[in-house]
């Protein structure tokens, strides 16, 4: 059973000798066994490689060293580096690739004693709200598999909400953390852009993407991400902001705390259930103590737009180097230009080919002032409403999704309506904050409702302390999708 | 709105089935038509943004530090030779 528990429910078994990591990490290779042939979360396992890490936190333990994760299985999307284990992003470009390194985030998890493990399933390069666009097939909604789980990081909340790892790690580019934790019910954090390093995560969108964790709880989501966050001199994007004890901040304690509502996000398409299920959260909230009131993010409706001009551009840019020259799956041509065009042609996903394509027009001469340049200077309207709305609360809620999990193959024809689903996630990428989605109801057919709240960059404390004053008062994060 | 695909399509260097084209050309132009929707805002004096942190050039020492070797940043390439990748012949 202990693949149930939470990182501080096993961290506590684990410190008074109940339990073994390697029982530990058995546990969670039982239940995968035993449930992913029906959830997909998870592309490969390397089992003997996880319990060996298992026995050696064991060893480490039995010698009196303890660390803030020792022993603690963690599995993680297929898009970051793990030294030795295969790297596909979901695509079936990267042929055999083997990684020659670990992610720094991965180094970090190890200095931390955690057991890593896993490939976990997601939408292909990151693109897509789904999971649908795998080339390892969907991952499938714990509660309801037949429905989506959510993208990309499906697998990640996958696992964690069905409960084949004790924590997982994903990315999130323009929600693909909190939009899968909020339609699976589990904690889907996205740090500010900068918190987390992306040396070894393979880039999508390099100005928006971000590494965070999924948890079964908020004091876990502070646990993993005071592993993960901090500075580092291989991603020159890190911010050296120092980073503070993110277990401090959770007291409990939201009185006086001001929570902003967005006017703007009362839109049309917004799912009854979902808005009442997130109206009650907010509620909640205000009877712990906290302020709300409405505020106005005017551009709302341009950061879909926006969104997908730059994060294709900047796709089209990074997903040059899958060119069959230096990792990954070739099919020969007569001359290099022609290797490349057939070599992509057939590693590549359709979707990845739909927005390589889009970012590609968009950057190209001609079209760059009018579309990408244009959407730059959007993004910093849409940015300059977050940091003016930021003067006046602490804090921003809304619904993480406008609608629970839908139907495999329910949008897959039409990726602007897929894409219009992002609406509540997105602008917080654009704009370099923080998010947190936790559950906060199911609907009327079981499926999870996850609440959102944003804060200002390097604002996770108050996101954390509000989201675990939220947790305290309600028990949404401990109902459990049967799987027996 | 059907897109021109055909320029984006070779500087993308993505070889398309004709099935594939005729999917895509009228998503991709469904797409553009709803990013048209940038044009209502009159941005001429807005500063664009790239990045959403403050942070301007890192630098460090220029010295040497450990790196990759060469046979691990090989191992995966589809094929090499002599320590280098090989790609098809671009000279005659």
């Amino acid at each position: 059973m202990a693949h149930f528990l939470t990182i501080h429910q096993l961290l506590e078994q684990l410190r008074a000798g109940e339990l073994s990591s390697r029982e530990a990490t058995q546990a969670c290779l039982d239940r995968v066994e035993k449930v992913d042939d029906r959830l997909n979360a998870f592309i490969s396992v390397d089992a003997a490689d996880a319990l060996a890490q298992a026995d050696a936190a064991d060893q480490s333990r039995a010698a009196g060293e303890d660390l803030p994760m020792l022993g603690v299985p963690v599995a993680v999307k297929d898009v970051l580096a793990v030294k030795d284990q295969p790297l596909n992003c979901a695509s079936k470009i990267l042929g055999e690739f083997n990684s020659p390194y670990d992610a720094t985030v991965i180094q970090k998890l190890r200095a931390a004693g955690a057991v890593v493990f896993g490939r976990l399933n997601m939408d292909e390069f990151a693109m897509g709200s789904s999971n649908e666009n795998s080339a390892f097939g969907p991952a499938r909604n714990p509660w309801n598999t037949d429905c989506i789980p959510g993208g990309s990081s499906g697998g990640s909340a996958v696992a964690v909400a069905a409960d084949e790892c004790i924590a997982s790690l994903g990315s999130d580019t323009g929600g693909s953390i909190r939009q899968p934790a909020a339609l699976c019910g589990c904690v889907g954090l996205k740090p500010t852009y900068g918190r987390v390093s992306r040396y070894g995560l393979v880039a999508f969108a390099s100005s928006l993407d971000q590494v965070g964790p999924f948890t079964k709880d908020v004091r876990d989501a502070a646990t993993l991400l005071q592993v993960i966050a901090g500075s580092d001199d291989r991603d020159s994007t890190n911010v050296p902001e120092p980073v503070p004890d993110y277990s401090a901040a959770l007291s409990g304690e939201v009185k006086g705390l001001r929570i902003g509502l967005p006017r703007e996000y009362q839109v049309q398409g917004m799912d009854p259930e979902v808005k009442a299920a997130t109206d009650a959260a907010v509620k909640q909230l205000e009877s712990l103590g906290a302020e709300v009131k409405e505020i106005s993010l005017p551009h709302t409706e341009y950061a879909i737009a926006t969104y997908y001009i730059i994060a294709t551009a900047e796709a089209s840019a990074n997903l040059a180097r899958f060119e069959g020259v230096r990792y990954g799956a070739r099919l020969d041509g007569a001359d290099p230009e022609e290797m490349n065009r057939k070599t992509r042609g057939a590693g590549f996903g359709e979707e990845v080919k739909r927005r390589i394509i889009l970012g590609t027009y968009v950057l190209s001469s001609g079209y760059y002032d009018a579309y990408y340049l244009r959407a730059q200077k959007v993004r910093t309207l849409i940015r300059q409403d977050f940091l003016k709305a930021f003067e006046e609360v602490d804090l921003i809620a809304s619904p993480t999704t406008p609608t629970p999990a839908f139907k495999i193959g329910e949008k897959v024809g039409d990726p602007l309506q897929m894409y219009l689903s992002d609406i509540y996630t997105i602008s917080c990428n654009l704009a370099g904050l923080c998010g947190i989605s936790v559950p906060c109801g199911f609907s009327e057919a079981g499926l999870p409702i996850g609440l959102q709240l944003l804060g200002k960059p390097f604002g996770e404390p108050d996101l954390l302390r509000a989201a675990h004053a939220y947790e305290q008062a309600t028990d949404w994060h401990t109902h459990r999708p049967n799987l027996d | 709105m059907e897109m021109d695909l055909s320029r984006a399509v070779k500087l993308a260097r993505i070889e398309l089935t004709p099935e594939e084209e005729q999917r895509l050309a009228p998503q991709l132009g469904e797409v553009l038509q709803y990013v048209e929707k940038l044009n209502e805002l009159d941005v001429s004096d807005v500063e664009p943004t790239a990045h959403a942190t403050p942070l301007s050039n890192v630098m460090r020492e220029d010295e040497p530090r450990e790196s990759l070797s060469q046979e691990e940043a090989l191992r995966n390439a589809p094929k090499t030779a002599n320590g280098l990748f090989v790609v098809p012949k671009i000279v005659e």
